[in-house]
């Protein structure tokens, strides 16, 4: 039997039924394979866990940290150096707004001195998180080196600094808000991008 | 918020942000940053119109770990001396730039007036003022008490505090009845009743004139400095009576709880109220309140001058 209708990607009746959240920039699955690549990447790069310590940025970047050396431990069958470091104190803003409140900084117990640090955040915008961080851990120690992996890469530098590992780069304009959630959190995996009033 | 005044200020949200955020300094400054660049440019004087030791360090090695200039100011070699009255003073300050002026001044009330005045527009730090609020030293006793005897949960409930001896002079003693009260604490004062206030009937505390009776019932003994130089008159009839039935001795440290701990706002007249043994013993925190001084310090001036005053700053 030859059923011929001819289906196209404009018909509105392909996608009946399905709801597409068009703001969904990056499902479950999806943030968690970013999250399985990167985590790959960071082994390959400094050739295994070895040498490497985890500082995640709270909130959200602390809780993407935990995550990737969840997934790091699990492929390389061993614990890997895991912490949280708080920038709010060396923010170059904290007089623009009134006073943040302070978030927990765990350095884990080889310290930084001669480790290659990474930093983890949820999404990298302007950089100016990024440079608080090299400031923050500057007043530590010394690391052998500091690379940066981030969920979402969303543009719009005003510092030289880039990402050396990226979840997925999304373009977006300044009026857009991109919405982080992790199941810790939010009670759901999920990246957001919604538009904004500029 | 852009002063710190008094503890009747402040909600006791407000104190649990500063307990909070002297929690996470702590583990930042104690351990791997000795040095935080947050007040960098900002400039704090210590006015300190009556004498000091530890309150004035405090607050300087405060300010200096979060990178501020701090210009020290006594009464004694300056201008107070030669009785500059404190709007010229004041004035002279705002005229330099200070940012911050932490007072501490004979006259209740004195750090009040500056706040109210046109005089300066920087923030107010009380820093003690006569015989009415030390607010910074009841943040650090609360501190203190939390992370001894709180294990999970923010506030104090559940905690029974003692303050004993010379209530009606100190201003320790008004700030803690009210912020331990406030964060949950129950408050027995123990002294003569020479040594209590006018008005202490209607406080939110217990009151008892047998220190014997109360210190096996409770979790903190925060013994107080007699305060000589306040006495004009007759309070007790000698020392030696006043330490037998009001002072903190070996005997009196047994019959504490097994985990209760011992407290001193400083300075201590040892032999007085309280013995050389009981200060030193395993039982006192005296000197973990004066470290933790300085982390609250740097909490209080964090909230304060860190962010934008413009933008109606919610501490």
């Amino acid at each position: 039997m030859i059923n011929s209708r001819p289906t196209s990607f404009n018909d509105p009746s392909c996608e009946a039924g399905k709801e597409i959240d068009m703001s969904l920039a990056l499902p479950a699955p999806d943030m968690d394979r970013a999250i399985t690549r990167i985590s790959h990447e960071i082994l390959e790069r400094n050739s295994g866990s070895e040498s490497i310590t985890l500082l995640g940025i709270p909130t959200r970047g602390a809780h993407l940290a935990a995550r990737l050396a969840a997934k790091i431990e699990a492929i390389e069958g061993r614990a890997v150096q895991c912490g949280t470091l708080d920038i709010t104190l060396h923010r170059d803003d904290l007089r623009m707004r009134p006073p943040r409140a302070l978030m927990p900084t765990t350095i884990p117990s080889m310290g930084v001195e001669n480790r290659n640090i990474i930093l983890v955040d949820d999404v990298l915008f302007s950089g100016r998180t990024i440079r608080a961080a090299l400031d923050a851990l500057g007043e530590i120690g010394r690391p052998a080196s500091v690379q940066l992996a981030v969920l979402i890469d969303r543009g719009h530098r005003q510092l030289p600094i880039r990402a050396d590992y990226v979840g997925k780069n999304l373009p977006t304009s300044l009026a857009q808000i991109i919405k982080v959630q992790f199941t810790e959190l939010d009670g759901l995996d999920a990246v957001t991008l919604e538009d904004g009033a500029l | 918020m852009r002063h710190l005044l008094s503890i009747a200020d402040l909600s006791s949200t407000q104190a649990i942000q500063i307990l909070d955020t002297a929690e996470e300094l702590s583990r930042v400054s104690d351990g791997p940053m000795k040095k935080l660049p947050t007040l960098r440019g900002r400039t704090i004087v210590n006015l300190f119109a009556e004498d000091s030791t530890r309150t004035r360090i405090s607050f300087e090695a405060a300010a200096k770990r979060l990178s501020a200039d701090v210009i020290n100011f006594s009464a004694k070699g300056s201008s107070v001396s030669k009785g500059e009255s404190l709007k010229d003073t004041a004035q002279t300050l705002q005229a330099m730039g200070a940012d911050a002026v932490i007072i501490r001044h004979s006259a209740s009330g004195a750090a009040q007036r500056l706040a109210d005045s046109q005089w300066m527009t920087g923030s107010v730090i009380n820093a003690g003022d006569g015989t009415h609020e030390h607010p910074s030293q009841a943040l650090l006793d609360a501190f203190t008490i939390r992370k001894n005897l709180v294990h999970g949960g923010n506030d104090l409930t559940g905690i029974h505090v003692a303050i004993v001896g010379d209530i009606i002079h100190s201003r320790v003693a008004r700030s803690n009845v009210l912020l331990l009260t406030k964060l949950g604490a129950h408050v027995t004062l123990v002294a003569p009743p020479t040594l209590l206030p006018t008005g202490v009937e209607s406080w939110p505390v217990a009151i008892s004139y047998d220190f014997d009776s109360v210190i096996g019932k409770v979790d903190v003994v925060m013994m107080l400095r007699i305060q000589l130089e306040r006495m004009s008159e007759l309070f007790f009839p000698n020392a030696r009576e006043y330490s037998h039935y009001f002072g903190l001795n070996r005997d009196r440290l047994k019959m504490m709880k097994p985990t209760a701990i011992v407290m001193h706002p400083g300075p201590m007249n040892r032999g007085l109220e309280i013995t050389a043994d009981s200060a030193d013993s395993a039982r006192s925190v005296i000197l973990q309140q004066v470290t933790n001084g300085v982390t609250v310090r740097m909490a209080i001036l964090y909230l304060l001058l860190a962010g934008s005053q413009e933008l109606g700053v919610q501490l």
